[in-house]
């Protein structure tokens, strides 16, 4: 198993595998808890930071269409549209998507200009547990918005063992 | 060259907002992941997605490991004139496939 910890917290977690490391004392400790490959909600701000930088982040504008209940988190379908009419002076620049307890907090970032028409975006996703999903939009004048959905995830992404 | 299915319409009114989804067949591996006998599995992804429309970019996105397998993206874009659409995925260990649509605005 590779990205453990479905059900736990961040911080059991973190207490757990202190005290895993302190057991294992070399040679025995399994690869999965020498990376502890998580991003924590603050991972997710320090990424969300390091798009917008100082700017405030404003709520509404962007909806995020995922399923609240969705059994497998290997292809979760993920659809972000912003309320924006696209003209040269009012236009959405870019769109970016976020997760809070994947193992990295970034999952798409698209550049969108005034010859896209519409702001809307879907693909399929991975979630490795039950979260909340984060969407910023950044537009032409320089102001970020952001819509979120919540995902209960019945069985978690990167379960599975490679052969 | 990975296999691609494309959706576009063949023809559109001039001006008209159209939806392009796009599917390529990649296994995303996460890089996360590890064998049973603890080598990980090196990441092997599809990284960038560009749409040109007649020479002009339309269109760009950066994938990360969270895209399922099978990278699935629909965008729209303004039918303005008769013309090609040129679709671009690279990757990881040089992956690269193309694909081009022709549309007839009217």
């Amino acid at each position: 198993m590779t990205c453990d910890g479905k059900s736990e917290s961040a911080a059991t977690r973190r207490d757990v595998l202190k005290i895993a490391g302190a057991l294992a004392l070399g040679g025995g400790a399994s690869p999965a808890l020498v990376t502890p490959a998580e991003a924590t909600p603050a991972e997710m701000q320090a990424a969300v930071a390091s798009i917008v930088g100082e700017a405030r982040i404003n709520d509404g504008k962007v909806k995020v269409d995922i399923p609240p209940l969705v059994e497998n988190g290997n292809t979760v379908p993920c659809a972000v549209a912003v309320n924006s009419p696209m003209t040269a002076a009012d236009h959405v620049k870019a769109i970016h998507v976020f997760t809070e307890k994947n193992p990295q907090p970034y999952v798409i970032s698209v550049a969108l200009g005034p010859r896209a028409g519409l702001a809307s975006i879907s693909t399929r996703i991975r979630l490795r547990d039950s979260q909340t999903v984060l969407a910023v939009a950044e537009m032409s004048d320089g102001t970020f918005w952001s819509g979120r959905a919540a995902v209960i995830v019945t069985v978690s992404a990167c379960l599975e063992d490679v052969l | 060259m990975a296999r691609a299915l494309i959706n576009a319409p063949a023809k559109a009114a001039r001006g008209a907002v159209i939806e392009i989804k796009t599917l390529v067949s990649h296994i995303m591996e996460t890089g996360f992941r590890y064998t049973q006998t603890g080598e990980p599995v090196p990441r092997d992804i599809v990284t960038d997605f560009t749409a040109t429309y007649n020479g002009e970019e339309v269109f760009r996105a950066r994938l990360y490991p969270a895209i399922a397998a099978n990278p699935y993206l629909t965008f729209h874009t303004v039918a303005t004139e008769t013309g090609t659409i040129d679709l671009k995925w690279t990757g990881d260990n040089g992956f690269e496939t193309t694909e081009r649509i022709r549309i007839t605005v009217e």
